[in-house]
């Protein structure tokens, strides 16, 4: 049981940390969250960046303390966040380059390492949330294509992106969970309508996805038809290994400006204030022990995450909620002002309790799938 | 990084384990309830098996392992509510005459003012002078009182294996709960088929793994904030994860027959030595500003 690195990992480190310096100071200034073509292309060419210095393949080739260290500097040293790049690196890519055929391989993951395509994700529905396998948008088959028509919800990037991982229905006959086929939709193809939605935050972050006869190529379909739960399945695992990295450490530098701020405008005198933010700093110092734990685990399994990623992902979620709370508490009255730090964060940790699996389905997962306890009927 | 068990790690584990399982299961936990003073033998076997004498030098006649094979060790007292002043011995080994092999019982004054089994000590670290018995709500560990001003600062170490315990206890809960939950039935099926018992259940693991990540971290850094965070956790984890175990146990989880009780009861004595959790929340606090 130990914390140390590897002579390689710490050369690992030591590498990326100074061609960060070098090369952060290089960037363009960062767009406007409102310019969604502008974001794409910022978002782009840190991914091209990231590709020419050698690092493109880190989320898929790397060992898990690899990817952790790589997670990390980023983030320490404040380098661009994943963005628009998001679905294809950590969702549709690792599910092409695990179930597709050499040709989809050669097609699709390249852009996406390279920095030329954006994807996004087509999976849920507004009768379709918790219970994703009741998605019911159709797809049939009409010679070398399938026409698809139904609406997907919560879609990331859609306004930008160039394809779509989607799931449709294929069998309607099947069980639920057998009559699915996942498919990579042009987005720009006749038929796709997208249509942005606000979120509390006031920002359009997600939008709605009408699919009205839209015709995919039966060659776009990654694994066997009516299979697509299971290969969707390698994708969500994927998610949960090292996906809040980033987020914990800037989590925690949060808290140290939480901290200071504190002492400037007097709350710090407040004992129950300051518990709580000592309260909160063991909560993400444990997080990150976690999260170093999972990795682990998942060098010694061979690079699979483990079932820490549910536990993991219901207590930081909760945590990350508590940090924006406590922010509140610093903040006093200001706490109300958009226009102040952390105000519009605390808007968006609101759903963290909600997105990539409620709270209450992963404890329904934890209780099922860790502690043995029966299905409900 | 390699942040999991070794090899030795998990076969000292598992040795411990099996080495409690045989000396002190559910039966020996409930005897012990009706019976005042300490198992002696039981003492001795403990320091037979190197329970105290563990991190102490080869050289001194010690076992030689490092904080992370205590932890381990008293994670598994904790687990099994072990009873003893087990920490104050284990610190006292090495200094205190007879405490490594098992042949004296140490106790020692807390920060707090608390005693635990004074009357059976034979050796007493800190002034106990004065000291008041009190009632302990714990059946298994009788606490006096010491009047007056608190003792010198607590031994960072002494607060670690604490929390130890308390991991081992909230697992324990955690167990418990879960047994409980497949074989209870009503409405015609068990009651762990609920997502109201699931979910009690499942925050239960989620409060005791995030608290084993930072106790064992904690006993590889051996930093003092460190070892704060993980007191804070594994007091949560084992305080809640007692509650828990007692809510999905119904009825009976409120009996003094029930073990639940005896879980909840240690982990509010545990809680409390060092003075309780506001010094650590208050360090953790400061360690922000650095």
């Amino acid at each position: 049981m130990d914390l140390a690195y590897t002579p390689e990992e710490e050369e690992f480190r030591a590498r990326l940390r100074e061609w960060l310096a070098t090369v952060l100071p290089t960037l363009p200034p960062k767009p406007s969250p409102q310019d969604w073509p502008a974001r794409r292309a910022y978002d782009l060419g840190w991914q091209r960046t990231l590709y020419d210095a050698g690092y493109a393949q880190v989320h898929w080739d790397a060992s898990p303390t690899t990817r952790l260290i790589f997670l990390e500097e980023t983030e320490a040293a404040g380098a661009p966040y994943v963005g628009a790049g998001f679905v294809g690196l950590l969702h549709a890519g690792p599910t092409i380059a695990a179930e597709g055929t050499p040709a989809q391989r050669d097609r699709w993951l390249p852009p996406i390492l390279r920095g030329e395509e954006v994807w996004c994700q087509g999976f849920s529905e507004p009768d379709a949330g918790s219970d994703l396998a009741a998605l019911r948008t159709r797809a049939r088959r009409d010679g070398d294509d399938y026409v698809v028509t139904g609406s997907k919800i919560w879609t990331s990037h859609a306004e930008i992106a160039d394809w779509c991982e989607l799931l449709v229905r294929t069998g309607p006959a099947a069980p639920k969970h057998r009559g699915i086929t996942w498919l990579a939709m042009p987005m720009s193809a006749p038929g796709v309508v997208v249509r942005p939605l606000r979120t509390l935050a006031g920002s359009a972050e997600f939008a709605e996805v009408f699919l009205d006869e839209v015709r995919v190529p039966v060659a776009n379909r990654v694994g066997e038809e009516n299979d697509g739960w299971r290969v969707t399945m390698v994708t969500l695992s994927f998610e949960r290994g090292t996906a809040f990295v980033g987020e914990v450490v800037a989590c925690r530098r949060v808290l140290g400006e939480l901290a200071r701020t504190a002492r400037e405008n007097g709350r710090w005198d407040d004992p129950v204030l300051r518990r709580r933010l000592g309260r909160t700093n063991a909560e993400f110092r444990a997080l990150w022990r976690l999260t170093q734990w999972n990795v682990s685990e998942a060098e010694a399994s061979g690079g699979v995450p483990g079932v820490g990623g549910s536990v993991f992902k219901l207590r930081y979620s909760h945590a990350r909620q508590e940090l924006y709370d406590v922010a509140a508490e610093v903040l006093g009255v200001e706490s109300l002002d958009l226009e102040q730090p952390w105000v519009l964060d605390r808007l968006s940790s609101l759903s963290y309790t909600i997105a990539a699996g409620t709270s209450q389905i992963q404890r329904n997962i934890v209780a099922e799938r860790i502690l043995g306890l029966p299905k409900g009927r | 990084m390699r942040f999991r068990l070794s090899g030795d790690q998990a076969a000292l584990r598992a040795g411990v384990r099996e080495l409690l399982a045989r000396r002190f299961d559910g039966e020996a936990l409930r005897a012990a309830v009706d019976v005042s003073g300490l198992d002696r033998e039981l003492w001795r076997e403990l320091g037979a098996a190197g329970f105290f004498a563990l991190r102490v030098p080869e050289a001194d006649g010690g076992v030689g392992l490092g904080l992370p094979e205590a932890v381990l060790v008293f994670e598994e007292a904790g687990r099994v509510l072990l009873p003893g002043p087990l920490v104050a011995t284990h610190l006292a080994a090495g200094a205190v005459d007879g405490a490594a092999e098992g042949e004296v019982v140490v106790a020692g004054v807390d920060r707090g003012g608390l005693v635990e089994w004074l009357d059976e000590a034979d050796v007493v670290r800190g002034d106990a002078a004065g000291a008041v018995a009190l009632r302990s709500v714990d059946p298994l560990t009788p606490l006096h009182r010491v009047p007056g001003a608190l003792p010198r600062a607590v031994d960072p170490v002494a607060v670690l294996l604490t929390a130890a315990e308390q991991l081992g206890t909230a697992t324990r809960a955690g167990e418990l709960a879960v047994q409980h939950a497949r074989t209870r039935e009503q409405f015609g099926q068990p009651i762990g088929a609920f997502q109201a018992v699931k979910h009690l259940c499942a925050q239960m693991l989620v409060r005791a793994e995030t608290a084993r990540a930072a106790v064992y971290a904690a006993a590889v850094t051996a930093d003092p904030v460190d070892i704060a965070a993980a007191r804070l956790l594994a007091d949560e984890a084992a305080e809640r994860g007692a509650r828990d175990c007692l809510q999905v146990h119904g009825g009976m989880g409120f009996t003094w027959e029930c073990e639940v009780q005896l879980l909840l009861k240690r982990a509010w004595v545990r809680a409390r030595r060092g003075g309780g959790g506001a010094e650590s929340e208050e360090l953790l606090a400061v360690d922000l500003l650095a």
